[in-house]
């Protein structure tokens, strides 16, 4: 077992009582909460007559279905406005505080909260959405739930939980051009599977990681669960406060900053700390990754031959002939020269400004290629406001991408924004399940915001080392 | 009090088997995202598996929740890494109200595992072996019984009896029916304060008086 990790420490720290189950009855530190996924949560509650107990711990947001064009109210759809109208009941009875729309404040539930400073190290952190892992970019232990138990953390303040192992992934070397955090966290999840992660939260260490700013930690954090890791974190250290003193939180009590500190110190690994398993990756070694299949760990570097699944272990082998029918790929060639319908930039992985920073500086002066649909859809108004402020907005729309307002969109094309029939899409986000984006025949191509970005101006999946006369940067 | 919710005890689940073959079955498979556009899981059922059960003009396709013989099973034999990705309970809610009671696989994703405890449904695991040989036996004998002992872990289908393996704190859940986990942390109320009060990021203000 381990000891000494942050994991360890934290878990320590908010343990209530051991359940007669085994389990541990966990504090919940921070609750957010959206609008899929907690509507049945509020109506359990008040089938049993029970209230929320920790209201001012828990923070709301729409974001799955919120609509990305026009959001005047009541929404074109009258599901996305039923579920809207139900979330905004269901916070003002309980006297939650939420991020709508209205406040400026709105956006993925997983970019709202670091945003405002509510994602803090050492807090526990929950949500009905899997990519509550994003978080542990904080140091936080940050992990996705189903309804249920966003029914027993709204009545209680906590969850049940069983501690997990705990992997150290320690990245050392420094990225090349055109290669970011999600190319590392592609290859970790081709490596050691979707379902390596099972058991285990993933502690990301080494030098590639320290050197990455928030928004990176945060990619990769991200899609920890894509591995089948529940959780992943990385320790706070600087890079981590200097983000935290500019947020909300900290600029309206300074000195809560200089209190917490401390303990954002003390729940650190320690140096001698022991691991359930280490792996190791090499940053220097990674070329961008795109995904040939059906799932994130069907990847390969953009130079790499697609797999022939006779070369893989027994059990990957029939998913993988299935996803190379379905992607129509072949195995002994490369993604690159794949065509593409749509472009997507968007998604909890890849939204904040530093990502649509990178794939400005790609579009910039060029074209998106003819019968290609691309689209931006920064993962918050904060975002959205800094961009359009700083010149972003114009260079997407000069060269041809459409720029929309904040939520979780084509990611899984629970609004207006989907594929259509067997369309291919070069997209910055998450998962590339069949049907995933709003169609059973769509192709998802997972990859880099910078490779998004080429992709939507040559039409075809490109090695964005490749494209001419243009600045890349890691 | 309307939170006295009654727990049945879950040790022992029989029924005749669906056999969903395939690994890494994810949740978007399960239930795709545009069924979930609701705010209950009242009626989820239909569309467990919709778009592998159905084409464009809804025609049926060939898939075991389509076929005559399978409709009154209650217990489901998958493969490895069913119900990885995303952490709706949309999906065990879909599988449970088509009428599944019990899920046995090679290994689950650990967020679709939780869910299904939550619901009392049992997810227990074999090697892919013992699951394909259950999955051949239940293609032979769709009305044929499985029984799972939660308890024991073994599971007995016609003349075999085999070893699978429940996850500890699942086991205990279900056998002394603790599996839904409100009213028992609900209890602890007291001492959930007490940890809020140590943790120097609570506000006081936060952490509710006693009831």
């Amino acid at each position: 077992m381990s000891e000494g990790t942050l994991y360890d420490k934290v878990w320590d720290r908010h343990k209530v009582t051991t359940l007669p189950t085994g389990q541990d009855q966990l504090f919940v530190g921070l609750h957010l909460i959206h609008e899929v996924t907690s509507p049945q949560a509020f109506g359990m509650l008040r089938e049993r007559d029970l209230e929320v107990a920790y209201p001012e711990l828990t923070h709301a947001t729409v974001d799955h279905i919120v609509p990305t064009a026009d959001q005047s109210r009541p929404y074109e759809e009258d599901a996305a406005e039923e579920m809207m109208a139900e979330l905004e009941e269901n916070v003002r009875e309980a006297g939650i505080e939420f991020s709508d729309p209205t406040t400026g404040d709105q956006g993925i539930v997983h970019v709202i909260g670091p945003e405002q400073g509510l994602t803090q190290p050492g807090k526990t952190i929950v949500c009905g959405d899997s990519h509550t892992s994003t978080h542990g970019a904080f140091g936080a232990l940050a992990f996705g739930i189903g309804t249920s138990q966003i029914r027993d953390v709204l009545a209680t303040g906590t969850v049940a939980m069983e501690k997990q192992k705990v992997r150290k992934i320690q990245v050392d070397g420094e990225l090349g051009e055109g290669v970011e955090a999600k190319d590392i966290i592609l290859e970790i999840i081709r490596r050691l599977g979707t379902e390596g992660g099972v058991g285990y939260v993933y502690e990301y260490a080494g030098e590639a990681i320290e050197s990455l700013g928030m928004e990176g930690r945060m990619s990769i954090c991200n899609m920890s669960i894509e591995g089948g890791a529940r959780a992943g974190y990385v320790n706070p250290d600087e890079t981590t406060y200097e983000w935290l003193e500019e947020t909300d939180y900290f600029q309206e009590n300074p000195e809560r900053f200089e209190e917490l500190k401390p303990y954002w110190e003390s729940i650190r690994s320690d140096e001698d700390a022991e691991y359930d398993d280490v792996v190791h990756i090499d940053a220097n070694e990674l070329e961008p990754v795109v995904t040939w299949g059906t799932t994130p760990g069907q990847g390969i570097g953009i130079t790499d031959p697609i797999p022939e699944p006779e070369s893989l272990p027994a059990e990957k082998q029939d998913t993988a002939r299935r996803a190379q029918e379905h992607m129509r790929v072949e195995p002994g060639e490369t993604m690159e020269g794949y065509n593409i319908d749509v472009a997507f930039l968007g998604s909890c992985t890849n939204a904040r400004l530093p990502d649509l920073r990178r794939a400005a500086r790609i579009v910039e002066g060029r074209e998106v290629a003819d019968d290609v649909r691309a689209m931006v859809v920064p993962g918050s108004q904060r975002v959205q406001k800094a961009a359009e402020e700083e010149g972003l907005k114009d260079t997407f729309e000069e060269a041809g991408f459409e720029w929309r307002n904040a939520g979780c969109s084509m990611c899984l094309g629970m609004n207006e924004d989907q594929l259509e029939g067997d369309e291919a899409c070069a997209s910055s986000s998450n998962r590339n399940f069949v049907g995933r984006q709003g169609s059973k025949d769509g192709r998802t191509v997972l990859m880099n915001p910078q490779m998004v970005a080429t992709a939507a101006i040559t039409g075809e999946v490109t090695d964005v080392r490749e494209l001419p006369e243009t600045e890349v940067t890691a | 009090m309307s939170d006295e919710v009654e727990i049945p005890e879950v040790d022992a689940v029989s029924g005749s088997g669906i056999p969903i073959r395939g690994n890494d079955i994810d949740t978007d498979q399960i239930i795709p995202a545009r069924f979930m556009k609701v705010v209950t899981f009242d009626g989820l059922g239909e569309f467990a598996f919709f778009d592998l059960r159905f084409d464009d003009d809804d025609n049926q396709k060939d898939h075991p929740f389509n076929e005559d013989r399978y409709q009154d099973s209650s217990v489901m034999v998958v493969n490895s890494n069913f119900g990885c990705g995303s952490s709706r309970e949309h999906a065990p809610q879909a599988l449970m109200r088509w009428g599944i009671d019990a899920i046995i696989g090679e290994s689950f994703a650990e967020i679709f595992a939780g869910n299904c405890l939550a619901l009392g449904i049992p997810t227990v695991t074999a090697d892919s072996e013992t699951i394909e040989a259950l999955q051949d036996w239940v293609d032979e004998n769709p009305d044929g019984e499985i029984d799972i002992d939660v308890e024991a872990e073994e599971v007995t289908y016609g003349d075999e009896t085999i070893d699978v393996t429940v996850d500890d704190a699942q086991r205990k859940a279900l056998v002394e029916g603790v599996w839904d986990t409100t009213a028992l942390m609900k209890s602890n109320a007291g001492a959930v304060r007490e940890t809020a009060r140590e943790l120097p990021y609570v506000d006081d203000a936060a952490i509710p008086d006693a009831d």
